[in-house]
């Protein structure tokens, strides 16, 4: 699955990273502490690249809809990450769509009203879409058990969810090579992404039918400041989803209360 | 369905020559396969041993079974039956489905068309034919076989009666399909002595106990007539040709041969998430003589089955020389989802089976499923959810034309059940359409007055920016008056949201689906 040099690469930077010389905790000071702290420093080391090695394990780049690809973290939709889409199910549909048209296995969790045309039109092939409208209380646990069996879960709404919680699906995740997609926020997102400024065309007052929406969709990630922007049909006149300039934009680095926010959700 | 009883014996007989008054029996390793009507009625039954029949009755005649004898012998019928009605698929030897509606056309009814194959059978020589008509193969047969000796010989199943009919027989008719012999003794053992009480389970049940065929066992128990099964073209690549050089005389040889081809055949259809149940077989000599026939199958073809067929067609005789191709083409695939043998034998797809079945567990057959697009007007009516395990059907055919649906781009959410609305012109009071679809007063504020059905839905007033409509709903008026007429209205408030509005006559408003 993974290119046999991608496990090397991820554990050198885990050491490129770690001050393991300047360390008051290295290995040659450690040897004299008393046994406690060296247990401790071992198990705060090992959680580090536990932590370290999660984040930059690399993921499997899916195919992703090239108008969406260009504005995510990595050029593409990665298993082993969640997204967290806030404001559209059209948005989170779109990123369900390409690796969905290449043949992935999906899954649509707690969406009861799954608007499985619309989706088709983008790209999604309901053949291979797995649709759990109502799951139940115990949504996380759910998903959980479809992470592995499917490329990406699209999850409704899932409300208030604990770290732990999440930090779990998380591993699991990773472990299972599975991309999660989320209607809402989720704590610890690979990258948020919000549809803003919707422009709906074709519709007048009294006349007209809905013929396509213009909207900005923004993209904060994770692991840079910059947000990424750019302006999509989503959907077009045939119901799929195009760029309208194909370069997306850098912003200028977000305000730090944009920024504390998205820390803490 | 035309259906010869006792046809092993039948076919016996006229092969050995005996008087046809004499009891006879065929006889398959110890046991009776069948027994002539004489022999029945010295209390001979199949499964006997033969001990135990010849003390019965000492003068008994036994054959040893031969497919391929019996095979042989159902050529003339075939060929007689062929002279009335065109497109005859075997069932089996002895057993022959031809489709009755141009026939039943043609004479007028579904009894005369019955009576008219009989009447060809009987004039191949074989007397005592039964006939059953039904909407699928299934229910057919098992009308000929509880019709009685007596003219007219022929069960008709009124369209839609199937369950109604099946219901009263005993489950052993359902052996076949189980496809283990145990399985009958296993229901009756609970205490389902006919199909009846087997149809009334619940189906996730059924698919816990007996896996994918009790499923399809359940399904056809409860009536579901596979005639309104979509029944899908194979692609040409799945058919399979096999040639002979030097051509072979002996059936043996041919099946020893084709053996491979068969289990390629059949892992060919498995990739693409088929089953054969019809299967067309070609045999050509090598002078040129061609005989094509088509064989259907209760459950679907195993490699071993395909096998079986094309010995039973090359034996029928009927090629003037020794045989020098053999065509296997898959007339009639159904998608067979996970009943196919080996389907899930991949890694990733075994594992996603037993996922999204051990979810099935936990919420219910009915909670994990697909989506299926079928036909209809609005966005509610056009999808349909299968549960995983069953046969992705939409409730209505989309390959027709539905005017007056939805044009595109199509609503991202739509509600199972439209969820109540405001809708107000300038004056504050709630827009109305009349029954010549003009509207009180230009729609100004949209409300959603529902229970708060989602996150972030807006709960307050909010005014519209832009709207279209009324587009009139006028479906399936005769069928529910209380519905009354309703109209359809596409709306974009200004904070960017869309909406897909329904009105009645009482300018009662919903929101069926949103844009978003």
């Amino acid at each position: 699955m993974f290119p046999p040099h991608a496990g090397l690469t991820s554990i050198e930077h885990v050491f490129d990273h770690s001050p393991v010389t300047d360390d008051p905790t290295a290995p040659a000071a450690l040897l004299r502490a008393p046994r406690a702290d060296r247990l401790a420093a071992a198990r705060a080391a090992a959680g580090q690249a536990d932590r370290r090695f999660g984040i930059t394990t690399p993921g499997r780049p899916l195919e992703t809809l090239p108008a969406l690809a260009a504005l995510l973290p990595g050029g593409a939709l990665s298993t082993g990450a969640a997204y967290s889409v806030l404001g559209s199910v059209a948005l989170a549909t779109a990123l369900l769509a390409g690796p969905s048209a290449a043949g992935e296995w999906c899954g649509v969790v707690g969406v009861p009203g799954f608007g499985a045309e619309a989706a088709a039109a983008m790209g999604v092939d309901l053949d291979r879409t797995v649709l759990v409208p109502d799951p139940g209380p115990e949504l996380v646990a759910v998903v959980s058990s479809l992470v592995g069996a499917l490329a990406v879960v699209l999850v409704g709404p899932p409300g208030p969810v604990g770290d732990a919680e999440a930090g779990r699906l998380a591993v699991r995740l990773r472990q299972r090579g599975t991309a999660l997609v989320v209607c809402g926020r989720w704590p610890r997102s690979e990258a948020e992404l919000s549809l803003t400024d919707g422009d709906w065309h074709g519709l007048g007052a009294g006349h007209g039918h809905l013929s396509g929406r213009l909207a900005t969709v923004t993209v904060h990630a994770r692991r840079t400041a910059r947000p990424r922007q750019a302006r999509l049909w989503l959907p077009d006149r045939e119901g799929r989803v195009l760029a309208v300039r194909e370069a997306a934009r850098d912003l200028p680095v977000r305000p730090a209360a944009t920024l504390t926010r998205s820390a803490a959700g | 369905m035309l259906w010869c009883p006792d046809w092993p014996v039948t076919a016996a007989r006229q092969a050995a020559g005996s008087p046809p008054d004499r009891p006879a029996a065929v006889l398959e390793a110890g046991r009776l396969l069948a027994v002539s009507a004489a022999a029945r009625s010295v209390g001979l039954r199949r499964g006997l041993r033969i001990r135990g029949a010849q003390s019965r009755c000492p003068e008994l005649v036994v054959f040893p079974h031969d497919p391929r004898l019996e095979a042989r012998a159902f050529e003339p019928v075939l060929e007689a039956v062929e002279s009335v009605a065109p497109g005859v698929q075997v069932v089996r030897p002895g057993t022959c489905a031809v489709r009755a509606g141009g026939l039943s056309r043609y004479l007028g009814g579904e009894a005369d068309a019955a009576a008219a194959g009989l009447g060809s059978v009987a004039d191949a020589g074989v007397p005592g034919a039964r006939a059953g008509v039904a909407d699928g193969p299934f229910v057919a047969e098992q009308a000929a076989r509880t019709t009685n000796g007596t003219a007219p010989r022929t069960r008709v199943v009124d369209p839609g009666a199937a369950a109604s009919f099946l219901a009263g027989l005993s489950v052993e008719v359902l052996g076949p399909l189980l496809g283990d012999p145990a399985a009958v003794d296993l229901l009756r053992r609970l205490g389902l002595r006919t199909v009846g009480a087997f149809a009334e389970l619940d189906g996730s049940v059924v698919a816990a106990r007996f896996g994918a065929d009790g499923v399809r066992a359940h399904r056809l128990a409860r009536g579901v007539d596979e005639q309104r099964l979509q029944r899908r073209e194979a692609p040409p690549e799945l058919t399979r040709v096999v040639e002979f050089d030097p051509p072979l005389d002996r059936v043996d040889q041919v099946a020893f041969t084709l053996r491979s081809t068969a289990d390629a055949f059949v892992a060919a259809l498995a990739a693409q998430v088929l089953v054969c149940t019809g299967l067309r077989v070609e045999t050509r000599d090598d002078r040129g003589g061609l005989i094509t026939r088509t064989w259907l199958h209760p459950r679907f073809f195993t490699a071993a089955d395909v096998v079986d067929r094309v010995r039973w067609q090359i034996g029928g005789g009927g090629l003037a020389g020794p045989v020098a191709r053999v065509d296997l083409v898959p007339e009639d695939v159904v998608p067979h989802g996970e009943q196919a043998d080996g389907l899930w034998g991949g890694a990733p797809d075994e594992q996603l089976h037993r996922a999204l079945t051990r979810m099935q567990g936990r919420l219910g057959h009915a909670a994990v499923g697909t989506a299926v697009v079928g036909g209809g007007r609005g966005p509610v009516d056009r999808l349909t959810f299968v549960p995983w395990g069953d046969r992705p059907l939409p409730r209505r055919a989309g390959d027709r034309p539905w005017p007056g649906q939805l044009p595109p781009p199509l609503p991202t959410t739509v509600l199972p059940r439209p969820v109540g609305a405001l809708v107000v012109g300038p004056d504050g009071a709630p827009v109305a359409v009349d029954e010549r679809g003009v509207l009180s007063a230009a729609p100004t504020r949209l409300r959603i007055s529902g229970d708060r059905p989602r996150e972030g839905w807006p709960a307050d007033w909010q005014p519209i920016q832009a709207w279209a409509g009324p587009w009139a709903v006028d479906e399936r008026w005769w069928e529910d008056d209380a519905a009354g007429r309703m109209a359809r209205f596409q709306v974009v408030g200004v904070d960017g949201s869309a909406w897909l509005l329904l009105v009645d006559d009482d300018a009662r408003w919903w929101v069926e689906a949103r844009y978003d």
